[in-house]
């Protein structure tokens, strides 16, 4: 399971980015993207996935 | 009039250059000035010596010095109603335009380029467009870590809503940041629900009181760390009518306990157009009197800002102006930057000098009014047309805003500013343009310019605002208390009476069209 981001809503902002225990997520072509191998939907490390708590356009969702 | 040579002129800045180069998609003047009363007099020496060269901090350093912002922190951790996210942050920024986002390498760049072409440069802040602090603030230490290596003569500052605060302020310790700026709009959490409908701390989502009380908490212990470590902070509010208008007095008093130094509240600027929370629901903005009102009742023993301009995020130049569009990325790379700084410390030594003989001619003159004129005489708002330096320089056709003082037998006080188009676009007057200057300055008994045409002159004297083209060139706080003698003077004969005039409209700036 993992989760994905809605590239039209995204803004950019890069903050997903900095709070990924996992350093699942990267910025590719003008967007940031996770990358399914690495997300863990951040189980057993936080109560929520952290990508979605922080994200200010709620663009991150279960892919 | 012995002085006409602006301090721009003398030093061969400025003036020419800038008027060439602000002329398409500037928000302001040239240059944007005020008479200030903002000096040693009123701050303690060891908080003077740190802000006079500071154009947000100090009233009179920001008729000389320029400041820059530059767009590292895209990042936020908290949503604001009066925030939408596609844009810069409200707290320094006007929302509607977003921000050209640099990497740190690309923005230390910058600050040379904008250091060698603009001598007054003396700070460089990093307010967001998201908060400066969140993702660890790793883009905002690290810019400022190239900058104090090439430039270590520009002061640093940032701006930060303050949840994150009290993990840096070691780390802002460390670098030698003098100044911050910490938006603070509540100090109650029920105030608090209805500005900010969540928070990210502590790896979770907060929503409601519980994220209000956590923001405060935080804001009111990094506020206070920061302070009692010597370094100087600035308060911004935003005021929102109906929400916290009256609760500002209280924040107001709150952090004037903790050892903020300044207090800069700022009027929320809400527009449907925005897409922000407040702009959808129809939430207004205070009115010039209301806002007014409001810093009157603060204005204590902590000095009241009242000349902040709201900038953006990405904002170059001095206060009023924005440069910004002369160094977008792509231009500065084109750049040769060095690390000279002959010119900003040449400046400097010449604003030194131009400053003490000011002190004492305000001196002079204040005290003149305080001994002929009686003490019961009303103070008057005055609108002034400047572009800089502490003058009377701008024709009234062209001024993107005016000045505006209260003059009074206690002196002349810069209260704030209010924007307008430019009346004359092209030599020819439009009347639309002119009732909205009306508006504007609805409240003053004057309006002080360098040139005024016949025609609005007219006008303004039907509206009740004397134009007064007399004094042009002249130094503002002192023309306007020569002014207020003869006022009073007249309203003794009565031949005027006094005004309590209509009030005036709050408007942001056009916002300029900036690729995202
Ligand atoms: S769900 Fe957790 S692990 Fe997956 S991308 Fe988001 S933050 Fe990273
Ligand atoms: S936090 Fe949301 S808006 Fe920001 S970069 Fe990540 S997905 Fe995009
Ligand atoms: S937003 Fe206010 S504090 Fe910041 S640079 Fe502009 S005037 Fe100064």
């Amino acid at each position: 399971m993992a989760y994905k981001i809605k590239g039209a809503e995204c803004t950019a902002c890069g903050a997903c980015e900095a709070e990924c225990p996992n350093n699942a997520i990267s910025f590719k072509k003008g967007t940031y993207v996770i990358d399914p191998a690495t997300c863990t939907e951040c189980n057993g490390q936080f109560s929520s996935p952290q990508c979605a708590s922080v994200c200010p356009a709620d663009c991150c969702v279960p892919a | 009039m012995s002085n006409v040579v602006s301090l721009d002129g003398i030093l061969g800045v400025g003036e020419l250059k800038s008027a060439a180069l602000t002329s398409k998609g500037a928000s302001g003047c040239a240059s944007s000035s005020c008479g200030s009363s903002s000096g040693p007099s009123d701050l303690p020496a060891d908080v003077w010596e740190k802000v006079k060269n500071h154009p947000c901090y100090s009233e009179e350093a920001h008729h000389y010095f320029a400041r820059m912002h530059v767009a590292v922190a895209p990042a936020c951790n908290i949503q604001c109603n009066y925030c939408n996210r596609k844009y810069d942050c409200s707290n320094e920024s006007r929302p509607g335009v977003v921000s050209e986002k640099l990497t740190p390498e690309q923005a230390a760049k910058k600050v040379l380029a904008v250091a060698q072409e603009v001598p007054q440069l003396s700070v460089v802040g990093i307010a967001g467009p998201g908060d400066s602090l969140a993702a660890q603030g790793n883009n905002t230490f690290r810019t400022f870590d190239l900058i104090a290596k090439s430039a270590p003569d520009i002061k640093l500052c940032l701006s930060t809503n303050g949840l994150a605060l009290p993990d840096h302020v070691e780390r802002i310790k460390g670098m030698n940041i003098d100044h911050v700026t910490i938006t603070i709009n509540m100090v109650d959490a029920e105030v608090g629900e209805r500005i900010y409908p969540w928070i990210f701390y502590d790896h979770k989502r907060w929503t409601g009181r519980d994220a209000a009380q956590i923001l405060h908490e935080r804001q009111m212990e990094g506020l206070e760390a920061l302070t009692s470590a010597g370094i100087l902070v600035k308060v911004n509010s935003v005021m929102i009518p109906g929400v916290n208008d009256q609760h500002l007095v209280e924040v107001n008093k709150a952090v004037r306990e903790r050892g903020a130094f300044l207090h800069n509240i700022m009027p929320l600027i809400s527009d449907p157009a925005h897409g922000t929370h407040f702009g959808l629901t129809g939430q207004r903005g205070p009115t010039a009197q209301e806002l007014k009102a409001l810093q009157d009742q603060c204005e204590g023993d902590l000095k009241l800002m009242r000349h902040c301009r709201q900038c953006r995020a990405d904002a170059v130049g001095l206060l009023g102006e924005d440069r910004g569009g002369e160094f977008t990325a792509d231009k500065v790379e084109a750049i040769a930057v060095n690390t000279d700084d002959e010119a900003r410390r040449l400046y400097r030594e010449h604003v030194e000098v131009e400053r003490a003989e000011r002190h004492a001619s305000k001196a002079a003159a204040r005290e003149e009014v305080a001994e002929s004129v009686a003490a019961d005489v009303a103070p008057i708002l005055i609108a002034v047309a400047t572009k800089g330096g502490e003058r009377i320089n701008e024709h009234f056709g062209h001024a993107t805003e005016f000045q505006i003082y209260e003059v009074g037998t206690s002196g002349a006080k810069f209260v704030g500013h209010r924007r307008v188009d430019t009346y004359c676009e092209g030599g020819s007057g439009d009347e639309d343009a002119l009732e909205m200057v009306l508006n504007a300055i609805g409240d003053c008994t004057a309006v002080f310019v360098a040139k005024i045409g016949a025609c609005p002159k007219e006008k303004l004297s039907k509206a009740g605002i004397e134009p007064v083209d007399g004094f042009a060139f002249d130094y503002i706080e002192e023309s306007a208390l020569t002014y207020f003698k003869a006022h009073a003077e007249r309203a003794a004969q009565g031949a005027v009476q006094s005004r309590t005039g209509r009030d005036a409209v709050l408007r942001p700036a056009e916002p300029v069209a900036r690729r995202a």
